[in-house]
């Protein structure tokens, strides 16, 4: 019997059957996070927005959800920068060129990044954070007339913890465009700021009413940003912040991510301020 | 040049006081200049001043025996150093480190405890501001504590 393409249950298994990708190029960022692009097997990259995700599989061992951390302008080239946190993330970062890992997706709703254009972007990350949002500041860079002033004020651990380095010197090259980085704590050889990154929004200059932030982050880092971003006058409305609690299908289907009435595989990751404040301040969900 | 008045007024620190009560601190302060690498002062010194930042960056070093020397702070243009100037025994708990070019207003401790002694209205809103620059401070330190993208994932 001819399949039906249109019966919903074999669209629905579709959509969960990964894509072969084979690894072109595993590039250490620190000791625990690499980057990782991939070419597709099997036809065209994936065209995504900033923001989005797949779930990314290696066989044999089992899949999670990743940020893209690629840019949106080159789909053909799909990137992740990914932390070795247990045993998922582990095999994935261990993938060696030619290995060959599966991926679902492009998934949830991206940073909408154009809603920024005439006015000013605050982009706040806060360690691996700062993946999902690079495909963000890639996006604007590349319209930069487009644009405001541009903020990347970018949180993290340690020196030895930052992230995308040779990024964060083109994107301070761009005109109008501040990169801020901090660290929580530091050797007396570093030359950079100390602190939280909340300082970083404090002494920022942007005009609020007009500004689009994105910010990700843990959400403890994310909940305390949000609240100085609001504190400057930026609206809630206009507070993006993307909510990566675990998912399993990616699609909706499971419920695994819900959050209240949002299922964060497709209504989020990235939901506005106003709309999860109240969960923000909330333990473990 | 901008006078010393004109220095502090500007200062976020000072935001709010009026001309005559910026007028009086003025007595107390003196601009001051530091090279990169050069100390504003040193942990268990008098803490006989603190200082208002206008230009460039100070790093607060901890260090102890058989310990490597560590940043926990930095303050930038804008920001003040120093508290101990408040606080009995007055010495100074950590290094004070420019690390770039650094141009502040140091004001005399003693010459301001004065002040706020005879003029509890301006003691008021001093400590108002020293409050607010603790407050912050302690909340980074707590926040930075939990040690956030450490054991925390997101992205
Ligand atoms: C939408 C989305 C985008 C993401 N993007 C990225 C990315 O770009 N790069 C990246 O490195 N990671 C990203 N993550 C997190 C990543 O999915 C998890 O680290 C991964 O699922 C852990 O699986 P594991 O089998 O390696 O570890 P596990 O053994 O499953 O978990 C190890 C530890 O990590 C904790 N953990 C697992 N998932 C999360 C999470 N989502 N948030 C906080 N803690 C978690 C667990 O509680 C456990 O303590 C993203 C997550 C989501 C939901």
């Amino acid at each position: 019997m001819p399949v039906d393409v249109a019966d919903p249950a074999t669209a629905a298994a579709d959509a969960l059957l990964p894509r072969p990708f084979r690894v072109v190029a595993n590039r250490r960022e620190t000791s625990d996070t690499v980057t990782l692009e991939l070419e597709p097997l099997d036809g065209d990259g994936l065209a995504f927005a900033a923001g989005q995700f797949t779930m990314l599989q290696a066989f044999g061992v089992g899949e999670v959800p990743i940020s893209i951390s690629g840019d949106p302008a080159r789909p053909g080239l799909l990137v992740h920068t990914i932390r070795d946190v247990g045993g998922v993330t582990r095999a994935l970062c261990a993938a060696e060129v030619g290995d060959v890992l599966g991926a679902r997706g492009p998934y949830g709703r991206g940073w909408g990044v154009s809603d920024a254009r005439g006015g000013d972007v605050v982009v706040v990350a806060g360690g691996i954070g700062l993946a999902p949002l690079r495909a963000a500041v890639l996006e604007v860079v590349r319209a930069r007339s487009g644009f405001g002033r541009v903020h990347v004020l970018y949180g993290a651990r340690t020196e030895d913890d930052l992230l995308f380095g040779d990024d964060l010197e083109e994107w301070a090259a761009e005109p109008d465009t501040e990169v801020a980085v901090i660290v929580d704590r530091a050797a007396t050889s570093w030359p950079g700021r100390v602190g939280l990154v909340t300082e970083l929004v404090r002494a920022a200059a942007f005009d609020a009413p007009r500004t689009l932030a994105l910010v990700c982050g843990p959400e403890v880092m994310m909940r305390f940003v949000g609240a100085e971003l609001t504190a400057r006058g930026v609206p809630a409305s206009q507070v993006r912040l993307s909510l990566e609690r675990n998912m399993r299908c990616g699609v909706g289907l499971c419920g695994h991510c819900q959050l209240r009435e949002y299922l964060l595989c497709v209504d989020g990751p990235v939901l506005s301020l106003d709309a999860v404040r109240p969960q923000l301040g909330i333990r473990e969900l | 040049m901008r006078s010393l008045q004109e220095l502090l007024a500007e200062h976020p620190f000072f935001a709010g006081l009026d001309e005559d009560t910026v007028g009086m601190l003025v007595g107390c302060a003196r601009n001051v200049h530091y090279r990169p690498g050069e100390y504003l002062f040193r942990q268990g010194d008098p803490a006989d001043r603190f200082f208002v930042v206008r230009r460039g960056r100070v790093a607060l070093d901890v260090h102890g025996p058989g310990r490597t020397e560590m940043v926990v702070d930095t303050v930038d243009e804008g920001g003040v150093v120093g508290w101990s100037w408040l606080v009995p025994p007055y010495r100074w708990f950590f290094d004070a480190r420019a690390t770039q070019e650094v141009s502040a207003v140091a004001v005399d401790a003693s010459c301001l405890r004065d002040k706020c002694d005879q003029d509890p209205a301006l003691g008021y809103a001093l400590m108002q501001r020293v409050a607010g620059v603790m407050y912050q401070r302690l909340q980074s330190a707590r926040i930075r504590l939990l040690d956030l993208y450490g054991t925390d994932r997101a992205g």
